[in-house]
């Protein structure tokens, strides 16, 4: 799978990312292919989380430019993002979550039609979250939290989604399902984008790696390349010493 | 008890009491229903600053002597609330503080004009109405009734017709954002519903109690219950039940409107606070 090159989906030339004229990270260029799963690898600070809004759109590049091809569009990217306080203690149903990833297909309808429920429906069932759509969020596991949002992603979007740290606060196992998870919809045909701390994961699960340092990209290719080139291994070394 | 209803008999054969009931009742379904979002986004607070925004602009609008004071007090506040939840996402002042400025500054400002250009004789009676609301409620005129009653029809259709992306944007607002949905244009119709909701509610209860009108039954009925539609629909009964009952105890008592709803629904919200209690010991 690593290393074959399909459509391509996404295109970045040069990018330059900042907020408030500052720039955080510059001469940023990779590829995303149709069914690659590359992942964003950089320490705190790094402009990771920056990178992740310029893709989505939530803001200008400062510099560059993004190229959508492929049959992909902007907002066709299906985003799980980081939980938010104000999600921790929200009443919401299981249902009702899921149901909010059409919302950009229903336009100005005021409610959801009977093809955007069963899309739903069907994501529920395809992530094995069907008994607790009646649920209330605020009362599950963090995994089943992450498949609640991951099925809301894939209500957005069926070809691409962009994961921001899918695994952070879950326990040990959650953490190895959520990645086979992840790594099962890959295999389906869905192009992943995730950001990630953990080296570990990020070189057994990815196809791509994207390794961005302070202010430049460090690496940009093939997994085996990354880990042949040495770029990850301070990195890997510093993770492996933070985790004991 | 037939003294009790001889007395209600007597206070509904006037038209005044029926329209205070109205009114009040509207008002009670309308704050609920825009008060879950607002507790939900942290924005709990911005009821009271925009009502002391509407208690300067009550000030302004005396000065000008106009005949009817709303306005200058709706377009006031209307930009008031859009500039307050606007900064709420990126601004040099972050948002509470800017809430708490808008609003001393704005009673400060207010109460300065009033003693300056006082429109009665009676500065302190007249702030004492604005701030508590008092019994401009049972003064209430034909046309008054009627703003109220188009405007709640307005705020109760546009939340209806935008429920879900009311939803969506307050449980995930970059969620919607990168799914391609224009979320400042939701987030601006929330700033003007709410806004709209607290000039009606001046005349309810007075711009210091309106915030309980908002965020007490939503807190209520987030004690029980757990998903977002039926949080809804139980603040709005919460809230209507807490208005009505309000109304007719400070028509038998004599006591103030606006304090007699907002302690109906501090007793509600203790008793949901008991019940959830209990249901999370069964659980």
């Amino acid at each position: 799978m690593s290393g074959q090159r399909g459509t391509p989906q996404l295109i970045c030339e040069d990018l330059s990312l900042g907020y408030d004229g500052e720039t955080v990270a510059e001469n940023i260029n990779f590829t995303v292919c149709e069914g690659n799963y590359l992942c964003i690898l950089g320490e705190n600070g790094s402009g990771k989380s920056t990178l992740i809004k310029t893709l989505l759109g939530l803001k200008k590049p400062i510099g560059g430019e993004i190229k959508h091809c492929g049959g992909i569009k902007q907002g066709d990217i299906g985003y799980l993002p980081q939980q938010t306080a104000v999600q921790k203690d929200f009443p919401a149903s299981v249902r009702e979550i899921v149901y909010s990833g059409c919302i950009a297909k229903c336009g100005l309808r005021p409610f959801y039609s009977k093809a955007e429920k069963a899309l739903a429906d069907e994501m529920m069932g395809k992530l094995g979250i069907t008994e607790l759509s009646r649920r209330c969020y605020r009362e599950l596991s963090g995994g089943q939290q992450q498949r609640v949002l991951l099925a809301r992603a894939l209500c957005a979007a069926q070809k691409m989604l962009l994961l921001d740290e899918p695994v952070t606060g879950l326990d040990p196992k959650a953490q190895a399902d959520m990645y086979e998870l992840i790594s099962t919809l890959n295999n389906e045909g869905i192009t992943v984008i995730m950001v990630s701390h953990d080296f570990a994961a990020a070189t057994h699960y990815a196809s791509h790696i994207l390794h961005i340092g302070a202010h430049t990209q460090l690496y940009y290719g093939t997994t085996e390349g990354y880990l042949e080139s040495g770029v990850g291994t301070a990195f890997a070394e510093r993770a492996v010493s933070e985790n004991g | 008890m037939a003294e009790i209803f001889q007395k209600l008999q007597l206070y509904f054969s006037y038209p005044f009491v029926w329209y205070a009931l109205i009114v009040g009742l509207l008002i009670a379904l309308c704050s609920s229903l825009l008060g879950v979002t607002l507790v939900l986004k942290r924005f709990s607070y911005i009821g009271d600053g925009l009502s002391h925004v509407a208690f300067g602009a009550m000030a302004v609008a005396g000065i000008f002597g106009l005949t009817n004071n709303n306005y200058i007090v709706i377009p006031m506040t209307v930009i008031s609330a859009i500039l307050l939840l606007r900064t709420g996402q990126n601004a040099k002042i972050n948002g509470d503080a800017a809430i708490a400025m808008i609003s001393v500054g704005a009673l400060a400002i207010g109460y300065l004009l009033m003693n300056k250009f006082p429109s009665s004789a009676n500065i302190s009676g007249d702030v004492c109405t604005t701030l508590f609301g008092s019994t401009s409620i049972l003064t209430l005129r034909q046309d008054d009734v009627i703003l109220c009653v188009v405007m709640s029809v307005i705020v109760i259709a546009a939340f209806l017709l935008f429920y879900h992306k009311i939803f969506a944007v307050t449980f995930d607002e970059n969620f919607v954002r990168a799914s391609g949905v224009r979320a400042n244009v939701y987030n601006l119709v929330i700033a003007i519903i709410t806004a709209l909701i607290i000039v009606l509610a001046m005349n309810l209860v007075g711009s210091l109690l309106i915030s309980a009108l908002i965020i007490f039954p939503a807190l209520s009925a987030m004690r029980v219950f757990r998903s977002f539609k039926s949080v809804i629909i139980c603040s709005a009964i919460v809230s209507v039940v807490c208005a009505g009952s309000g109304i007719f105890i400070s028509i038998l008592s004599g006591t103030p409107v606006g304090s007699t709803i907002v302690a109906a629904d501090i007793a509600v919200f203790l008793i949901f606070c008991i019940i959830s209690l209990f249901i999370r010991r069964k659980a």
